[in-house]
């Protein structure tokens, strides 16, 4: 174990530049309290007038010690916790590390369950990039859009509720399916939110597509080239802004993504503009892909069949002797996870979400670790934010769309 | 000069302040309103009925706040600064006629506090003092932000002032007067702003920048600067610089209804005097309504898209369009 040491300042003179050790420009600590680093993100800027000529991101404010945690945790209990790691796309992170349980436990899943999976993941889409759309426009000082973004996602969150109860945390795709059935009510509010989205979708671009102050701000911003992207392992709406067409639905797609028709919107420009513009793009996409899912969704079980991993329902516990035994080992011991060790990732909202999980064959994870998109997007900063203005590195922030739950873990 | 001509000066001075700062609590009210209205959002409604009371509450709200001083600021200069931008706030206003001459207890009134002959070039001067507040408070509070939004109110100033003072210089051509009250006289026939959109609309460009105010709101970018300038402020100083703010939007609201919008005139003004405040109240509600409307729908342009924007674009039109309105008036008049 490494022993934890005190860093000399002097360890950290490489950062800046040697403009900065003689005074000629100004070293400005900005976060981690400040209002348009989307949360503790702390980022040292080495400023000669208003010119960005370092940008040093410091993060570590939010360490949560999530992964930790959940080697303390049986399966079950440790799930809970992955909904705090990226808080914008909880379902998501049950989603990717349901994935990794079931795959290591050679769990199946009810094609209803994974149907439902899907149009919550891309209702977890929209909100993400909704709350993205907001806050990106209330950066550059558009604020009415985030007002009219908080309206639409209202709807979203809405719509967890109605399934589990909570509007954030929801913890609701288990291992093996779900939670319990989505209520009546799920089909009509899902079908309202996807008839009403599109409208309002061109609301929002009409007050900035063409606008020519938005275009200023963004256009030739923060760019990101195809090599470079590559390089720094950048995924998601960044990378495809920037041309990689490459997105984890198609290229390994996971829950029956394969039968859904859908395209990868990709930009060539690699800005701040591009990356808003594929945002937008797949906020369509998703809407296409909810509505397809639930025209397919078919009735049936939502939940596996597998008594060794799955808790019986509630009708059987009081007449089957082997149902309450199954009932009490569940959620007393846990169920024992076949020793291996496996990678999983899905495309969240920000790129590839990847769990990697490794089990001593008891009923505790030995093991978690998240790959976050958040984490490797932020490492590009101070490749972005070189030679830009304090103005547009608020703009470059927001268009990384980083969470900073999902950076430190 | 008599004893009852100095008590109505002193009378007609403290209305108009009070007229200003009062009519600075209710913008901020209007303000968030408006604001709410356009966001579907419902605004300030549980102080008093219809949250009139707001504005009350955030007043006593800031006076009862603890006034902090950064240990490392000027604390002279620091104090100084928020007294240097309101002062010529609430002085600005002065020379703009709120109508002509009412008749009050047998006394004839007339409804400007003055009515001094170079009223254009002391606007001009007036508002030109009061960006020395805010680059003061800037570089008193030892911030790095504060210290940035006070440079980059500075170069703004620097880049409109120009453009404002020869959109103002067309209606002061147009009437052959600096006079206020002569300029709005002469907009009897036709108001300026048909004779003179383009100056108009240099003019309101110009003072939006010149009063900080969305979308040239640079120095106080929330986003970018926190909160620019007035970062290290707090309690009645913060408040003082707020007041500033509004009160200057009043008053470039003011300004630009008498030069541009026809001033206290309208239907029935002459056979009616009192009706001239009316007038001007709607004018001024309603240029303060585009000033929000633009608040709550534009992104913040760039700080040096701002500059080149002021010298490049801003400034040779108004040039021009002073040149072209003087041919012309010499061609017509000539």
């Amino acid at each position: 174990m490494t022993e934890i040491r005190d860093v000399d300042v002097a360890e950290l003179r490489h950062l800046v530049s040697e403009r900065a050790l003689k005074g000629e420009t100004m070293l400005l600590n900005m976060g981690p309290q400040h209002p348009s680093t989307h949360g503790v993100l702390r980022l040292m800027l080495e400023l000669d007038g208003e010119i960005v000529v370092n940008c040093i991101p410091d993060i570590g404010f939010l360490h949560t010690g999530v992964e930790k945690n959940m080697e303390s945790k049986t399966y079950q209990k440790a799930e809970v916790m992955t909904d705090r790691l990226d808080y914008m796309n909880p379902i998501g992170n049950n989603l990717v590390y349901c994935l990794a349980v079931e795959k290591l436990c050679d769990l199946d899943v009810p094609l209803r369950a994974q149907g439902v999976r899907v149009i919550l993941a891309e209702l977890t889409r929209l909100n993400s990039h909704l709350l993205w759309l907001g806050t990106s426009g209330l950066d550059i000082g558009a604020m009415s859009l985030f007002l009219y973004c908080m309206r639409e996602r209202e709807m979203i969150l809405d719509i967890f509720e109605m399934c589990s109860g909570q509007r954030m945390m929801t913890t609701y795709i288990r291992p093996g399916g779900l939670w319990r059935d989505v209520p009546v009510e799920f089909e009509g509010a899902v079908r309202d939110f996807i008839e009403l989205m599109p409208r309002r979708i061109e609301e929002y671009e009409s007050l900035l597509n063409e606008n020519p102050l938005f275009l200023e701000r963004t256009a030739g911003i923060g760019v990101l080239t195809y090599e470079n992207a590559i390089r720094w392992g950048a995924t998601g709406p960044i990378a495809r802004g920037s041309g990689v067409k490459f997105d984890l639905r198609k290229e390994r797609p996971y829950m029956g993504y394969e039968q859904y028709d859908f395209d990868i919107p990709t930009r060539t420009e690699g800005d701040v503009r591009a990356r808003y513009l594929v945002r937008m793009d797949e906020m369509r996409e998703s809407l296409k892909i909810i509505r397809q899912a639930l025209d397919k969704l078919p009735y049936g079980p939502v939940r596996s069949n597998n008594r060794k991993f799955i808790p019986p329902p509630r009708s059987e516990i009081g007449v089957s002797m082997e149902a309450l035994i199954h009932h009490f080992k569940l959620w007393t011991e846990g169920f024992n996870v076949p020793k291996g060790a496996i990678y999983t990732a899905i495309e969240s909202p920000r790129g590839e979400l990847g769990v990697y999980l490794e089990s001593d064959g008891g009923p505790k994870p030995y093991r978690v670790h998240y790959r976050t998109p958040s984490f490797a997007a932020l490492q590009l900063m101070p490749l972005l934010a070189k030679g830009h203005f304090i103005a547009d590195l608020v703009a470059i922030i927001a268009s990384i769309d980083i969470v900073l739950g999902d950076t430190d873990r | 000069m008599d004893g009852a001509m100095i008590l109505e000066w002193v009378i007609k001075s403290i209305f108009l302040i009070l007229v200003m700062t009062g009519g600075f609590a209710y913008v901020t009210l209007y303000e968030r309103k408006v604001l709410a209205r356009i966001q579907v959002r419902i605004g300030p409604n549980r102080a008093g009925p219809f949250g009139v009371l707001q504005p009350v509450a955030d007043g006593i709200k800031l006076i009862f706040k603890e006034e902090l001083v950064p240990a490392k600021a000027d604390k002279l200069i620091f104090t100084l600064a928020p007294v240097l931008t309101v002062i010529p706030a609430l002085i600005i206003t002065a020379v703009v006629p709120w109508g002509t001459e009412v008749t009050l207890f047998g006394r004839t009134i007339k409804l400007y506090l003055a009515d001094i002959n170079i009223a254009v070039l002391y606007l001009m001067a007036v508002t030109s003092i009061s960006i020395y507040g805010i680059a003061l408070a800037g570089w008193s509070s030892n911030n790095k932000y504060a210290t940035l939004g006070g440079l980059r109110a500075t170069a703004q100033m620097i880049s409109y002032e120009l453009a404002l003072g020869f959109a103002m210089i067309v209606p002061v051509m147009m009437a052959g007067s600096m006079s206020l009250v002569d300029i709005v006289e002469s907009q009897k026939p036709v108001w300026f702003v048909f004779v003179q959109p383009l100056a108009f609309l240099i003019y309101f460009i110009a003072a939006l920048a010149e009063i900080n105010r969305s979308p040239f709101d640079m120095p106080e970018a929330e986003q970018e600067l926190t909160a620019g300038y007035h970062t290290e402020y707090s309690g009645m100083k913060f408040a003082l610089f707020f007041m500033a703010e509004y009160i200057k939007m009043i008053a470039i609201s003011m300004i630009g209804s008498s030069l541009f919008l026809g001033g206290y005139r309208g239907p029935f003004v002459d056979q009616l005097p009192a009706l001239g405040p009316l007038y001007l109240f709607i004018k001024v509600a309603i240029v303060l309504f585009v000033i929000i409307w633009i608040r709550a729908t534009l992104p913040r342009i760039r700080y040096d898209r701002l500059m080149q924007f002021g010298w490049k674009v801003l400034f040779p039109l108004a040039l021009l369009n002073v040149f072209v309105t003087g041919v012309v008036l010499i061609l017509v008049g000539g």
